[in-house]
């Protein structure tokens, strides 16, 4: 949407107009210019027009993007994508813009004699092949590590995963969607044995409710949230906003109701309390399709190194059930969770009512938590114990955070336990990776590894040697960070970085590499609600920027396992889908063909005889329901779904008198993540150009501390100065601040804690304490 | 010579109407918005009294509720 800047003063109406634009989307959520894009385009351009999912968040928008003579001219959305319908968000418009920027890597760099020298990408590779053979001979196939990405396309997690699974035969694979969607992996398995929505985003054109649990969607999911609102206006759906801080989406939705950190869990099972005291369960649907289990409790919350986990599920009945609810009476919770009496009967009321359809929407608030699958339990608790599931408007989802945690994190299985279909402690699924892989089935090891705290505690213990990170900022965005980037400028371990900007984390690297932006590449990304969609190159990238799939490529060659990436340069990304396609054949997971994906702007799997399988488990609409009935929860043995038994129990750290606030992080409408690529697009870096800490107005007036004035904020592992932000963006609960994690300058994760969920190993960003200074 | 952005809101079922009249000013470009009752305007002009002027011509107009600046920009007279 931009033009070629022929001189300062375009220059400057393009950025004033950007910031109102800006302005715009912080003001009113989901608002959209579309008009404004082709207006934006230079008059007699000649564009070539090819479609792409954007390259930020998890919603999967579709782009078109417009070049001409080999450069991005402009971007709008894609009015035949079903995930934005043309629609897009001030991150999406401007997306290619960073692509411009000067500090871009462009070619390797490795570092000699503590500086880092331009050296040929040839040279580099050998450099890194040769130094993993070497710490595999010294120490081990376990002492060297891969860590990548949500924002890793399909191609380039499937070689990652070959590659140390495979042929080197190590579990230390583990990505960055660990620290944003594996509760909701978790959660998803243990309730329905199968990972990833049921549904759809065609459900927003159903719901008569949408009800989010401790997600902002306006500013993180904005064109989900623009769909909400337009059924808000024509038909009166309702939004009721469920949360532990004020923000955009709270003031646009009919409803806010506000908790106290944690008790999320208190309410959830208040709310099933209610729905079956009131008569409102749907006895057939819970005798046919679900069975109740209860687990361990008081599992601690991994603060210890190689601390570890395993959960023992035990039957229990509906009887059992009803009798452990008895604990979490709205009464009783209102005390503790901060949340009327009144407001849980409310919420219950609309989940009871056999006459509303009901989606519940989440993403971090309930994944980064100390217990998060059990958080994504409750909510699927009250969708089974309703039978308002698997139904165009009913639904528990799940969104994702990055444009590929689905399709590559979760679908090819970047993780340490997973493999591209099922699990790595499953013999079945070594079988049948080491078959299409044509290795030794013995390689693969059945037991995971490192998780990624744990995969960073290791570095920092020195128990790994060497680590390759794509796609992916962990000096930024790994919790406690003030211990991880220490471990990782240790001298034990060998770094190699692969990026398209500098980062902090590129800043601690033996060897950069260059990698391919987005659109400089062919790929394919699946969305939060299964969508696969792929795109062609589009443009050539400066210097010597290769494919990260590329470069894994030629690395293995280098280490002697080129038999087993028998790919060509040209055509990588298609070879390896297709190879890819064969560990989900059938129709649970029936991935659409490349044919197709090239033609369609994106196809939803299980994709079965030709068509997308909108909603999964139920059997008018899943053609992999073989069980006879209406529904039929096909993940588990017996096709039930779990109900389950998961108490309250308190956040690890709770404030105290001498860390006195709840610290909240999270993210902003005009950064992604931690910022490497926004931070360089003008608009958006003029428009939040720092991070900040939000107080609320009384804690403020009582600490002294005005707008803008700057404040430290303190934990027992770090601290961090931001500028004070009240009654600005957000607004936190008393006793509480927020804090956007998108400023590699001031390093808020350097006073994180790095608690997780012992299932899902998940950590949480969202609760410990603090104390506040003013400087 | 000035360049600034601003929110301009209409009053209610005005945004047509609104968006009418500033486009007939020449120092002005508007955006509407597609899906809310805003529209952004950009105006340009070549010093301060003509931004002044220009500025109550556009407050004058009825269908305006309120405009709400974002940015403003100064450049030299030679770019």
């Amino acid at each position: 949407m931009y033009t070629a800047l022929t001189n300062r003063r375009s220059f400057i109406k393009k950025m004033a107009l950007l910031s109102a634009m800006t302005a715009a989307a912080t003001m009113f959520p989901g608002i959209i210019f579309a008009s404004e894009q082709e207006e934006g385009i230079p008059n007699g351009a000649n564009l070539d027009w090819k479609k792409a999912p954007c390259r930020f968040c998890g919603v999967g928008c579709g782009i078109l993007v417009g070049t001409e003579n080999g450069k991005a001219i402009a971007v709008k959305g894609d009015p035949n994508s079903a995930v934005n319908k043309g629609l897009l968000c001030v991150k999406g418009y401007h997306q290619t813009m960073c692509i411009q920027s000067k500090d871009r890597l462009t070619h390797a760099l490795v570092k000699k004699n503590g500086q880092y020298v331009k050296t040929p990408l040839n040279e580099a590779l050998d450099i890194v092949a040769n130094k993993m053979k070497e710490t595999i001979q010294k120490h081990g196939k376990d002492a060297v590590a891969m860590y990548t990405s949500g924002q890793s396309t399909i191609p380039e997690g499937y070689v990652a995963s070959k590659l140390m699974k495979g042929a080197i035969g190590t579990n230390n694979l583990d990505c960055n969607a660990r620290l944003c969607m594996a509760s909701a992996v978790a959660g998803f398995l243990t309730t329905f044995g199968a990972d990833e929505p049921m549904g759809c985003y065609e459900d927003i054109d159903h719901a008569d409710y949408f009800i989010t649990w401790g997600n902002n969607m306006a500013e993180m999911h904005p064109v989900l949230f623009s769909r909400m609102l337009e059924q808000k206006s024509r038909r009166g759906a309702k939004i009721i906003d469920f949360a532990t801080r004020t923000t955009r989406s709270s003031t646009a939705s009919d409803k806010s109701i506000l908790f106290e950190p944690q008790t999320d869990l208190a309410v959830a099972n208040a709310i099933c309390y209610e729905i079956i005291n009131n008569g409102w369960v749907n006895q057939s649907f819970v005798e046919k399709h679900c069975n109740f289990s209860k687990g361990l409790t008081n599992m601690g919350y991994g603060l210890e190194d190689n601390y570890k986990f395993n959960d023992k599920p035990q039957k229990i009945n509906f009887e059992d059930y009803k009798k452990f609810l008895e604990d979490y009476t709205p009464e009783k919770v209102a005390k503790y969770s901060k949340v009327s009496v009144k407001d849980i009967k409310y919420l219950a009321a609309i989940y009871g009512d056999p006459n509303k359809k009901v989606v519940s929407y989440w993403c971090m608030g309930m994944n980064q938590h100390t217990r998060g699958t059990w958080i994504n339990n409750l909510v699927y608790n009250i969708h089974l114990l309703t039978g308002k599931i698997s139904q165009p408007g009913n639904g528990p989802f799940s969104l994702t955070g990055q444009p590929s945690a689905c399709g590559t994190a979760r679908e090819v299985g970047t993780f340490t336990h997973k493999l591209p279909k099922g699990v790595v402690m499953n013999e079945k699924h070594r079988r049948l990776a080491a078959k299409i892989w044509k290795v030794p089935y013995e390689r693969i090891p059945a037991k995971p590894t490192y998780h990624a705290t744990e995969m960073f505690r290791a570095v920092d213990r020195g128990d790994i040697k060497f680590i390759w990170t794509q796609v992916t900022n962990p000096l930024v965005s790994l919790p406690k960070t003030s211990r991880y980037r220490p471990g990782m400028e240790k001298d034990s371990c060998f770094v190699v970085v692969s990026d398209v900007f500098p980062t902090p984390t590129s800043d601690v690297a033996d060897v950069i590499l260059p990698a391919s932006w987005h659109i400089e590449k062919s790929g394919l990304y699946g969305n939060s609600e299964r969508r696969t969609q792929h795109w062609d190159k589009m443009v050539e990238g400066p210097g010597e920027t290769t494919p990260d799939a590329w470069m894994t490529i030629e690395v293995a060659k280098r280490m002697g396992y080129g038999d087993l990436f028998p790919y060509s340069e040209e055509n990588h990304v298609e070879e390896i889908y297709n190879e890819y396609r064969q560990f989900h054949e059938g129709a649970k997971h029936g991935m659409a063909p490349l044919e197709v994906l090239k033609k369609e702007s994106g196809v939803i799997w299980p994709y079965v005889n030709g068509k997308s399988t909108q909603w999964r488990f139920n059997a008018k609409y899943d053609p992999a329901c073989s069980n006879g009935e209406d529904f039929h929860f096909y993940g588990k043995p017996d096709g039930k779904a779990v109900i389950w038994q998961r108490p309250y129990e308190p956040a690890p750290e709770s404030p105290d008198a001498a860390y006195p606030f709840w610290l909240n992080t999270g993210r902003v409408i005009e950064h992604w993540h931690t910022g490497s690529m926004t931070r360089r697009i003008p608009v958006l870096h003029k428009a939040m150009p720092s991070a900040y800490i939000e107080f609320h107005p009384e804690d403020a007036k009582a600490l002294g501390i005005k707008n803008g004035e700057n404040v430290k904020v303190t934990s027992r592992r770090g601290s961090c100065i931001l500028p004070a932000s009240i009654n600005e963006r957000g607004l936190p609960t008393k006793g509480q601040v927020f804090v956007p994690f998108f400023d590699e300058n001031m390093m808020i994760n350097d006073v994180t804690l790095d608690a997780f969920c012992p299932i899902s190993k998940e950590p949480d960003y969202k609760k410990c304490a603090v104390k506040v200074e003013k400087v | 010579m000035p360049i600034k952005s601003y929110l301009a809101h209409p009053h209610t079922g005005k945004k047509n109407e609104l968006i009418k009249a500033l486009s007939v000013l020449h120092q002005c470009e508007v955006t509407p918005a597609q899906n809310k009752e805003v529209l952004i305007l950009v105006t340009e002009t070549e010093n301060e009294s003509e931004e002044e002027s220009l500025k109550e011509k556009i407050e004058a107009i009825e269908s305006l509720k309120l405009l709400a600046m974002v940015s403003g920009f100064n450049t030299p007279q030679n770019n």
